[in-house]
C-alpha cells in the first residue's frame, strides 16, 4: 500500500464501508478485491464491454472507468445487492427461463443495464421497442447469445411490468 | 415476447414417461450466474496466493541479448523475477505436431521465450508479486535488451528463398501442406459453359471471450500435488499436459474448472503464459494466479482464419456444378499450437469445400506457413466459415453468371436427401443429411418469394437490399479420427457416473464441461429421462479431474452427442440396478417394474410400489433387511465413443437479409434465418441459442472483426475500442428452424449444434451484400470483413 493511499467511506449494497485505497485502484477492482464482491466482472478494462456495470447513486456506471477514491460518500449497488433486494428478480427469472445467458460473465452488467432502461422515466411504464432495447444494451458485450434471447427476456419483463398491456 | 417455460413434449423413440428429451427446460445452474454468484477462475483467491505479470516482447522477432532483473526484484511486493532460461529448468518445451497430418512440423516452444522472441506479445520474463498491480509495477523495471531480427509477416512471401527462415532447424517456413485431386478437374473446367474465378480473403480474428484466460496453480509440496483452477474446455487434456511437462504423474495433477466466461475454442489450447504460471507455482511452492488483461488477450489468445484462397468453379447453363478448385494459403504465427496443431484449419478447408454438393471433380492445395505474428489455431467452427464462404460464394457467383436463382442452383446440386449413406468428393462420409428438406423449410420460413418481391420494389425506390444464402455441413461428435490417431492424448470418448443418493436424488459426474452451452442441462435431461426422475432431483458435476470420468471436455460440438449418450446409458444402467433392489424388496421380477417420476411403479399399470427415498433408505441404512447374498449397486458408469462414423456430420442452410446505405457503405442487418439438422434435439431452446450465438460470431467475422498488423508484425488494434465485435444494436433477430435426422450410431441420435451458426453466417452475409450491390455494377466483394470503406470502393465511390 503506497503512502498515497486515501480513506474512503461509502455505502455498498446498503452496508457502510470504510477502506483505505490506492488512488489508482478502479471501483471494480475495489469491489472485487477489497470487498470480495466478485459478481461485477472485468472484461475490457476500458469502458467498452459493460461487464463491470454497477449502480452509483442510482446511475449505472462502468466500474473500470471510475476510481475507488471517487466513491467517497456515494451509494454503490452491485449485482449482489440488486439480487438480495429482489429488485431485479423478474429480470433474473426471465433471463433464466429464456436462456438469455450462456457463460453468464456479461449477465450482471446486462441485468443492471436492462433495469436502468426499464426504470427510465420517459418510458412512463410502457414497453420499449426491440430496437430501443438493443440500443440501450449496446454498451454491454455478450459473446455467447447473439443478443436475441436477451432482447426477448427484457421485452417480456417490460411487458409484465406494464401489466400485460401491449 | 412471451416466455413459456417449456415446449410441448415431443414423442420420439426416446420417449419414456416424463421424458425430458425434446423439451426446452431451463438450465438448472443459472441462478448463481444471474445473481453474480458464479465462480470464475478470475474470482478465485487462495491463502498465500501470488500474482504473476509478464514482460512481453515489443518486437515481432528479436534476439534477447540480456535481461536485467535486479531493480525489479527490489520493487515493493515482489516475490520472484524469473526468466525463460530459469523456468526451462522446471518445465520442458513442447512441439505442436500430429502424426496423421503428414509432414506437419514445428519448433520447440517454451513457457517463457528463451534467447529469442518470435511474436509481439510473447512473454520474455515473469514477475511474481503479492498483487497484480505490484507485479506490473516491477515489470516496468525489468530491462530487456533486444536485437531486432527481420520479421516474416506476409504469408505470400514466407516461402520465398530470400525470406528469412524463422526456425533454422526446420529448413523453411512451411508448417504443413496438403494436396487433393479428385475426378477430372481440368477436363470438367474445359467443358463447362462458364467458369468463375476469384480470390477470397479472410481476416485474422479472435475469440474475445468476455472473461480473459485465467489460471490459478497451487503446488502443494507437502502432498506433491498440483491443483490447477483453470478456465479450460478440456480438463483431462490439460491434466496430461501439465503433468507431462512438469515431469509429474497425471494423478498428481488435479484440474478444476468451474464457471468459464466464454471459450469458443480459445480455451482448449496450451498457452505459454498459463504453462509458465503452473511452472512458477511448482518453483515457488505457493499458489500463483494469472489472468490475462485485455491487451494480453489480443496478442496471445489464439487467432484464427487469416486465409487467402484462390478459388474456381465450373458450371453449365442448366446449373450443374462441374468442378471446384481451391488454393489456400494461411499464416499461423511462429509455432504450431500444442497439442491440436495449427494445421487443422487448412486441413478442414480442404475437407469441407464443396461438401454439400454432388460435384465429383475437386482439386485443392493448402499451404500453412510460419510468420512472426501471434499464433493461430482452432476457433469455433474451425475451417467451416472459410470453406462455406468459398463454396457458397462461388455457387452464388456461378448462379449470377448463368442467370439462375441462388436457391434453384442449390436444388440442382445439393446431395439428394435419399442418397445416403454417401460421401463427398473430398472423401467425407455422410450417414444422413437433409439438404433439400432444410432448403425447402428455409424457403417457406422466410417467405423467400415475398422477400424477393419486397427487395425488387424497394430497389425501384433506390433502396438496396440483398438476400444471401449458405448451405453448410458441420463436423460434430468427433471420434478418435480427429486427434487420437495423430498421437495426441485428447480423448474422444466420454463417460458419466450416476449415483442414487440417500434421499433418492441422482448425482451425475461427467467428463464433458460447461462453458455456457448448457451441457449440464442436457446431461441432466438425459439422465432424468433414462433413469426416471424429475429434473429437480438431478445434480450434475463437471470440471474436476479427480472426480469425473476421464473425458474430452467440450469442443467440436461433442458435449450433447457424446457426453449426452454416455449420461443416457449411465442413467439406464442405474435404473437396472435400482430395479434389482426394488425387485428384491418387493419380491417382484425386475422386468415388471419401472421408475417414473422418482417412484418405482408397476410397469404395466403404473401403480406406485416404492418411492426412491424409501428404497435408498433401505439400501443404505438397512441393507441387513435385504435377502442374503444380495448387494445393492447404486452407482453406475457408462462410456461412449462414436464408432460407426469418424464424425457425425450435420447440415443446414442460412439466409441473410440486409440493406446497404450506398452513400456510407454501412450494412444494416434486417433478419437472419437458419434451418439446421443436428439429429435428435434434446433441448430445442439450447440448440436455438447455440445457433443464434454462433450466427452472431459469424456476422462479426463478416462485418467487423480483424486483428490488424503492420508489416513489422505489430498488432495495431489490440483493444476492444479498436477491434470491433457485434453489439446488440447492430444485430438482427435470428429465426431458427429444424429438420431432424438422428444418427444411428447412438441411442439418443443427437449430433452437435455448436458451430453451425458460425459456419454459415459469414458466407450468407457476403452473398447478401453482393446480391444488394450487383445491380449497381459493383465488383463482387470477397475480402472479409466487409467494412464500409470496402463497400464504397466496390461501388467506385472512394
Amino acid at each position: 500500500m503506497s503512502d498515497l493511499a486515501l480513506d474512503i467511506s461509502l455505502t455498498v449494497n446498503g452496508e457502510a464501508v470504510h477502506e483505505r485505497v490506492e488512488p489508482r485502484k478502479t471501483l471494480v477492482d475495489f469491489l472485487r478485491e477489497d470487498l470480495s464482491l466478485t459478481g461485477s466482472h472485468v472484461g475490457c478494462e476500458h469502458g467498452v464491454c459493460g461487464a463491470c456495470t454497477v449502480r452509483v447513486n442510482g446511475e449505472i456506471v462502468r466500474g473500470c472507468l471510475m476510481l475507488a477514491v471517487q466513491c467517497d460518500g456515494v451509494k454503490v449497488e452491485t449485482i449482489e445487492g440488486l439480487s438480495d433486494s429482489g429488485e431485479v428478480a423478474d429480470l433474473q427469472t426471465a433471463f433464466e427461463q429464456r436462456n438469455a445467458l450462456q457463460c453468464g460473465y456479461c449477465t450482471p452488467g446486462m441485468i443492471a443495464a436492462a433495469q436502468d432502461l426499464l426504470l427510465q422515466p420517459q418510458l412512463r411504464g410502457g414497453v420499449p421497442s426491440r430496437d430501443k432495447i438493443r440500443e440501450h444494451l449496446s454498451g454491454n458485450y455478450c459473446r455467447c447469445t447473439g443478443y436475441h434471447a436477451i432482447v426477448d427476456a427484457v421485452e417480456s419483463v417490460a411487458q409484465a411490468r406494464a401489466g400485460g398491456k401491449q | 415476447m412471451k416466455i413459456t417455460d417449456d415446449s410441448p413434449p415431443v414423442l420420439t423413440t426416446l420417449d419414456r414417461p416424463n421424458s425430458y428429451i425434446g423439451r426446452s427446460v431451463p438450465r438448472p445452474n443459472l441462478q448463481r450466474l444471474t445473481q453474480g454468484r458464479g465462480q470464475y477462475v478470475s474470482d478465485v483467491t487462495l491463502p498465500r496466493m501470488a500474482h504473476v505479470a509478464f514482460v512481453r516482447s515489443p518486437h515481432a522477432h528479436a534476439r534477447i541479448t540480456s535481461i536485467a532483473t535486479a531493480a525489479a526484484k527490489k520493487s515493493p511486493g515482489v516475490i520472484a523475477v524469473i526468466t525463460g532460461a530459469e523456468l526451462a529448468k522446471v518445465m520442458t518445451p513442447w512441439i505442436g505436431v500430429l502424426t496423421h497430418l503428414k509432414g506437419l512440423k514445428s519448433a520447440p516452444q517454451y513457457p517463457i521465450a528463451v534467447e529469442r522472441a518470435c511474436w509481439q506479445g510473447e512473454a520474455v520474463c515473469a514477475v511474481v508479486a503479492r498483487s497484480r498491480a505490484e507485479a506490473e509495477d516491477a515489470c516496468e523495471l525489468v530491462e530487456v535488451a533486444y536485437e531486432e531480427l527481420p520479421a516474416v509477416t506476409d504469408p505470400e512471401t514466407a516461402l520465398d528463398a530470400k525470406t528469412p527462415v524463422i526456425h533454422a532447424a526446420l529448413g523453411d517456413n512451411l508448417c504443413f501442406e496438403r494436396k487433393l485431386d479428385v475426378g477430372s478437374v481440368d477436363k470438367a473446367f474445359a467443358s463447362s459453359d462458364a467458369v468463375v474465378e476469384t480470390t477470397f480473403i479472410f481476416g485474422r480474428h479472435t475469440g474475445v471471450t468476455t472473461e480473459a484466460r485465467a489460471v490459478v496453480a497451487d503446488w502443494n509440496a507437502g502432498e506433491q500435488r498440483m491443483i490447477v483452477y483453470h478456465a479450460t474446455q478440456a480438463p483431462h487434456m490439460m491434466q496430461n499436459l501439465f503433468a507431462k511437462h512438469l515431469d509429474l504423474a497425471e494423478h498428481q495433477v488435479r484440474v478444476l474448472t468451474k464457471d468459464v466466461g466464454g471459450s469458443f475454442g480459445i480455451k482448449v489450447h496450451t498457452y505459454a503464459d498459463e504453462m509458465a504460471t503452473v511452472a512458477l507455482s511448482k518453483l515457488l511452492k505457493r499458489p500463483v494466479k494469472f489472468v490475462a488483461d485485455r491487451i494480453e488477450s489480443f496478442v496471445t489468445d489464439i487467432h484464427a482464419r487469416d486465409h487467402r484462397i484462390k478459388a474456381k468453379i465450373g458450371v453449365n447453363k442448366d446449373g450443374t456444378i462441374t468442378a471446384f478448385e481451391i488454393d489456400d494459403l494461411t499464416g499461423i504465427g511462429p509455432y504450431s499450437v500444442y497439442p491440436r496443431t495449427s494445421g487443422i484449419e487448412a486441413n478442414q478447408v480442404v475437407n469441407l469445400t464443396g461438401g454439400p454438393y454432388t460435384c465429383p471433380n475437386y482439386r485443392a492445395q493448402a499451404r500453412v506457413v510460419f510468420q512472426n505474428k501471434n499464433v493461430m489455431c482452432q476457433y469455433r467452427a474451425v475451417g467451416h466459415p472459410i470453406a462455406v464462404a468459398v463454396t457458397e460464394g462461388l455457387v452464388e457467383l456461378a448462379a449470377a453468371k448463368i442467370g439462375m436463382d441462388p436457391l434453384e442452383i442449390r436444388r440442382r446440386n445439393l446431395i439428394a436427401d435419399d442418397a445416403y449413406p454417401t460421401q463427398s468428393a473430398a472423401g467425407l462420409k455422410f450417414e444422413k443429411l437433409s439438404h433439400h428438406e432444410s432448403l425447402a423449410h428455409l424457403d417457406s420460413m422466410m417467405n423467400y418469394a415475398g422477400v424477393r418481391a419486397e427487395q425488387k420494389k424497394l430497389r425501384e425506390q433506390g433502396i438496396y437490399r440483398g438476400i444471401g444464402f449458405a448451405s453448410f455441413i458441420e463436423v460434430t461428435n468427433p471420434s478418435a479420427a480427429f486427434y487420437g490417431v495423430g498421437g495426441a492424448r485428447i480423448t474422444s470418448q466420454d463417460g458419466a457416473t450416476v449415483k442414487l443418493d440417500a434421499q433418492g436424488a441422482i448425482i451425475v459426474h461427467s467428463g464433458v464441461t460447461e462453458q455456457g452451452q448448457g451441457a449440464e442441462a442436457v446431461l441432466a435431461q438425459c439422465v432424468a429421462t433414462s433413469f426416471g426422475v424429475s429434473l429437480d432431483k438431478v445434480r450434475v458435476v463437471t470440471g474436476d479431474t479427480d472426480n469425473t470420468p476421464y473425458g474430452g471436455g467440450t469442443w467440436a460440438s461433442r458435449a450433447a452427442g457424446i457426453g449426452g449418450e454416455a449420461a443416457w446409458q449411465a442413467g439406464k444402467a442405474l435404473r437396472g440396478n435400482v430395479l434389482a433392489v426394488a425387485a428384491s424388496i418387493l419380491q417382484a421380477k425386475p422386468e415388471t417394474l419401472d421408475i417414473r417420476n422418482g417412484i418405482v411403479v408397476d410397469k404395466v399399470t403404473g401403480t406406485e410400489r416404492l418411492p426412491l427415498d424409501e428404497l435408498a433408505r433401505i439400501a443404505y441404512f438397512r441393507p441387513d433387511t435385504l435377502p442374503p447374498g444380495f448387494q445393492a449397486e447404486l452407482m453406475a458408469t457408462r462410456h461412449y465413443v462414436p464408432r460407426a462414423w469418424p464424425f457425425a456430420f450435420t447440415n443446414g442452410i442460412q439466409a441473410s437479409y440486409l440493406e446497404i446505405d450506398v452513400d456510407t457503405g454501412f450494412v444494416k442487418l434486417l433478419k437472419h434465418w437458419c434451418v439446421e439438422d443436428c439429429g435428435t434435439i434434446i433441448n430445442p431452446q439450447l440448440v436455438d441459442e447455440q445457433i443464434r450465438g454462433g450466427v452472431v460470431q459469424g456476422i462479426g467475422a463478416a462485418l467487423f472483426e480483424q486483428c490488424l498488423y503492420d508489416e513489422r508484425g505489430q498488432m495495431l488494434n489490440g483493444n476492444m475500442a479498436d477491434y470491433l465485435v457485434p453489439m446488440a444494436v447492430e444485430m438482427p433477430d435470428i429465426e431458427c428452424g429444424h429438420v431432424v435426422s438422428p444418427t444411428a450410431d447412438s441411442e439418443l441420435g443427437a449430433k452437435g449444434a455448436g458451430e453451425a451458426g458460425t459456419a454459415g453466417a459469414p458466407a450468407c452475409v457476403m452473398n447478401a451484400i453482393n446480391d444488394a450491390l450487383r445491380p449497381l455494377g459493383a465488383k463482387a466483394l470477397t475480402d472479409m470483413p466487409f467494412t464500409p470503406d470496402k463497400i464504397l470502393r466496390a461501388l467506385g465511390k472512394v
